[in-house]
């Protein structure tokens, strides 16, 4: 959980080509930190630092000399003499194709700036795959049978819009927004939390992520850490707080500031990042590049802030239960 | 670990199906009856937990085989019997074709409508099942329904249909050739006896084969019929020269890999042989599900002893002393005579502890697939024998270093299997003889489609695809060749001017060719090819497991790409350059096989047969 502590041998350093220039890395390292490490940053979706690489999103693709297929730079380790390119016609290709794949099907206007940016460098242009089809009914797409066939929807491209599953007060799920990283299911299980609230159910352009049976989180192994929200690169998994403010056009990011600070709840001392927007917290993160917790959150980290600011709560006004004591 | 679950419970016969293939449970902890006493001085979980997910398939298999479906009851009582969170079991569950999680009738009928099954009547099948019995995914008494399925393998006597029979007592059958008045039966809940699948090898009895020489020939259940035709000489021989041996000849034979990727098998054994990581495992990989392919189910199920000496060839050879047998769980004859011969080796002596009173112990488990095309990926397989989603891995690591359960794990084709009893039997360098210099020994190939005399044939690499189609007959009526699909769905199509081809690996990839698995799917020029087009199409995006994305969404498009090239009025040249782009990503970008030649077969329509104004 801590940042390696220098006991073990230091790694020996190999040497290999990138884009024609002689780079050192150290053994072990896989082609993107070699790559970062330089300064050259590469696009990416399912990862990141604090998650084992699943290399699905195929984003960071490059080509190495001699392999008959690109390879993942996220995963692939360095190895002495490897020729590697990131910027060939092959690489760009797929970069932006991949881009467009997702971009036709899947909702995206919520990701990074940085991703924003590659797909600007890429060229992509998602709306050459036709029009889109129309949404999902809630819970289709979870009833999808692995094998069995959807015909096409004659000219229309088709996605995984659907509507957002609502079920809890704390955070939202929009799989119209899903890329299908893992990530989240990583962070529920064995990266993580050790949950294992959800997974990844069915197949093939139905997969999904999915509690058993799609049962609510409420019905679930769900303990509201909430570190699924904190891996999520495109907003398909939102605190309720954020989706609230974004559904009332409330949401602004330029109004709002980031406070360091740590969790007041127990002895742990993970780090908070409340992000606060007119003198309210509209939700928590945790750093990535902190010791203790790499990102990672409890229920009451995450989601117990609420008793820090003036109570905005309508029902108490009217909730007619409650009597006035008796002089 | 702590795991969750919904209030659903199991019902009786759910408990009683999963406890005949577990024992019965021993805590409530692990599913069994609350004993406030017992059960807080009781220690659970660990290592001894973790370690029985493997078991997860065959407890679905056992629940699905009983109620005909996987409740959430039934699911929550497996998931507590193994350890295994129930997200998880539902995210595996429902990867599988064979599984479902909502509830239906207890008698599905697939019928297969897949490219080899089209030109021998599989629409008009369908058709007549729907006028008869009513549309795919209905049923009139809620205990039988139909639907249809991708290729199952039983080509030669298409069209065909696999019966899926839920309840205790009841299997699983396959149905070849399909009529409409079995079908009918079978929906309407009468018993429909399954035929013997004789006649699949037209060469059946001749001198020449030595792959087949078994077929029709020796009882498959008998181990005596086996030996005395030739059976467990191999494995003498190879149990009196030793492993070093075993692996010099199979050097020496360069044998390549039969299911389509060509690797050499020496150097598969070797690097496993000399792994340091213990134990080692053994996979014989009969997931076949290459559309047109059925090859290994007739060896399986004419030979099936010569499968289980094969695997004890190589797990000697390699050093495991436990080899799975993956069966694809559509093929219910093969692993019925699989298990009866693995059955009568062991009692025999040829398995087990103390293999021919020797100082080495084999066991061989099966493992029924369920229902996902993409299984057959070495490394998707080994997931699936893990008990989870059949999702292939990144390679590197390869499987002769991390395989099955993270161990060094030789994985082979049935067909290249076999190929070792000759290897053995005769010495790799008589077995590197036949054939060309660099496709050494006989190849099976599956004729298939309008095909006088459909079937498996054995040839010697080198026969041109000409001659094989003479071997089977000809063209069915002596009508004219209009193309040959080479290799099945992930193949190519070649026209009638490529007859000259030799079907070696290297003549083959001289032409932009593949011989995949075996696949040789006819076409005459009366069947239209722009529906096989879209089937095949329609079953890459069915069968992608959907892990990346140049896959998951990129057969999707060239989907909805073709459908718009079918529909006609499309512009030709726009669809055809955004084919070859998404033919490009898929190929380049994809994790595995599956989707690296998803656009092969579609890829060669338009540029070897000119279709949709393409034209090399």
């Amino acid at each position: 959980m801590t940042h390696a502590v220098p006991i073990a041998p230091p790694r020996r350093l190999v040497e290999l080509e990138i884009d024609g220039q002689k780079v050192k890395t150290r053994e072990g390292s896989t082609l993107l930190e070699t790559l970062r490490a330089h300064g050259q940053d590469q696009p990416t979706l399912c990862h990141i630092e604090n998650l084992t690489p699943v290399n699905v999103c195929r984003v960071c693709v490059v080509e190495v000399e001699g392999a008959r297929t690109l390879v993942p730079s996220c995963s692939r380790k360095a190895e002495p003499g490897m020729k590697v390119k990131t910027d060939s016609e092959r690489v760009r290709h797929s970069r932006k194709l991949v881009f467009e794949l997702l971009a036709s099907s899947v909702d995206l206007s919520l990701v990074d700036a940085r991703t924003r940016g590659f797909m600007a460098k890429y060229g992509v242009d998602p709306e050459r795959f036709g029009p889109r089809a129309q949404p999902a009914a809630a819970n289709q797409r979870d009833a999808a049978k692995p094998g069995h066939h959807h015909h096409p929807q004659p000219g229309l491209a088709a996605t995984v819009a659907q509507p957002v599953k609502v079920d809890n007060d704390l955070y939202v799920r929009d799989y119209s927004r899903c890329i299908l990283c893992y990530k989240c299911v990583e962070a529920c299980g064995e990266d993580a939390q050790n949950t294992f609230a959800i997974a990844v159910a069915g197949r093939g352009f139905d997969a999904r992520i999915s509690t058993e049976a799609n049962v609510p989180l409420t019905d679930s192994a769900c303990v509201y850490c909430g570190n699924c929200i904190g891996v999520c690169p495109t907003g398909a998994l939102m605190f309720k707080s954020e989706h609230d403010l974004r559904a009332r056009g409330e949401w602004h990011e330029s109004r709002q500031t980031v406070t360091r600070t740590v969790c007041p709840y127990c002895g742990v001392g993970c780090n908070l990042e409340l992000h606060v927007q007119d003198n309210r917290i509209v939700k928590a993160t945790s750093p990535l590049d902190h010791d203790v917790t790499r990102g990672h959150l409890c229920i009451k980290g995450r989601f117990g802030w609420e008793h820090v600011q003036p109570a905005a709560r309508p029902a108490r006004e009217t909730d007619s239960t409650e009597k006035e004591p008796q002089p | 670990m702590d795991l969750h679950f919904t209030s659903d419970e199991p019902t009786a016969d759910e408990r009683e199906a999963v406890d005949a293939l577990l024992g019965p449970p021993e805590s409530s902890w692990r599913g069994g009856a609350r004993d406030p006493h017992a059960d807080t001085r009781h220690v659970d979980g660990g290592r001894a937990v973790r370690e029985l997910r493997h078991l997860l398939l065959p407890a679905l298999h056992a629940l699905q085989g009983r109620r005909g479906w996987i409740s959430p009851g039934g699911l929550n009582y497996v998931s507590a019997r193994l350890g295994v969170p129930p997200a998880d079991t539902y995210g595996v569950a429902s990867f599988y074709g064979m599984f479902s999680t909502t509830e239906r009738p207890p008698t599905v009928v697939h019928v297969c409508d897949d490219v080899a099954c089209a030109p021998r009547g599989a629409e008009a099948l369908c058709a007549e099942l729907e006028r008869r019995c009513g549309p795919a995914g209905s049923s009139q008494d809620g205990r039988a329904t139909w639907q249809r399925s991708p290729c199952l393998g039983l080509c030669e006597r298409g069209p065909a249909a696999f019966v899926q029979q839920a309840g205790a007592g009841r299997e699983d059958q396959s149905l070849a050739p399909a009529s409409a008045d079995a079908l009918e039966a079978v929906l309407r809940g009468r018993e429909v006896p399954e035929r013997p699948g004789t006649g699949s090898v037209p060469q059946a009895g001749s001198p020449e084969l030595r792959l087949l020489t078994r077929v029709d020939v020796a009882d498959p259940a008998s181990l005596d019929d086996y030996r005395a035709h030739g059976g467990y000489r191999a494995l003498r021989r190879a149990l009196q020269v030793g492993p070093a041996e075993v692996l010099r000849e199979l050097h020496d034979s360069k044998l390549a890999g039969r299911g389509g990727a060509a690797f050499p098998a020496g150097v598969k054994w070797k690097a496993v042989a000399e792994a340091p990581a213990r134990p080692h495992y053994l996979i014989c990989n009969a997931d076949e599900s290459e559309p047109g392919t059925f090859k290994d189910r007739v060896l399986m199920e004419q030979d099936p002893f010569a499968v289980v000496e094969a695997m004890t060839i190589a797990g000697y050879a390699v050093g495991a002393e436990r080899g799975f047998l993956y069966v694809r769980g559509e093929y219910p004859e093969a692993t019925r005579r699989l298990a009866h011969a693995i059955g009568q080796a062991r009692q025999r002596g040829f398995l087990g502890a103390n293999v021919l009173e020797r100082d080495f112990s084999f066991e061989i488990e099966i493992r029924r697939g369920a229902g996902a095309y993409i299984c057959g990926e070495e490394t998707a397989l080994m997931e699936s024998i893990e008990g989870k989603r059949g999702e292939p891995r990144n390679k590197p690591p390869f499987p002769v270093h991390v395989g099955l359960f993270g161990k060094p794990t030789a994985i082979n084709n049935v067909e290249t299997l076999v190929n070792v009893l000759e290897v053995i039997a005769h010495g790799g360098d008589a077995f590197a003889g036949r054939g060309t210099a660099a496709s050494t020994g006989t190849k099976l190939f599956c004729l298939s489609g309008c095909i006088e005399k459909p079937g498996v044939y054995e040839v010697h690499f080198g026969a041109t695809l000409g001659e094989l189609i003479a071997l089977g007959g000809g063209v069915r009526d002596g009508r004219p060749l209009q193309a040959v699909l080479l290799g099945g769905a992930a193949g190519v199509f070649v026209g009638p001017a490529e007859l000259d081809m030799p079907l070696t690996l290297e003549g083959a990839r001289e032409r932009g060719a593949t011989l995949g698995s075996g696949v040789v799917l006819v076409f005459d020029d009366h069947v239209d090819l722009k529906p096989i087009l879209a089937r095949i199409a329609a079953f890459f995006r069915d069968e992608s497991c959907g892990q990346c994305v140049p896959c998951r969404v990129g057969t999707v498009r060239q989907e909805e790409a073709l459908a718009r090239l079918l529909a006609g009025g499309a512009d030709e040249a726009r669809e055809r350059a955004l084919l070859a782009e998404l033919e490009q990503v898929m190929k380049d970008a994809s994790i595995c096989g599956l989707g690296q030649t998803a656009s092969g077969a579609i890829q060669s329509a338009i540029r070897r047969l000119g279709m949709f104004g393409g034209r090399a």
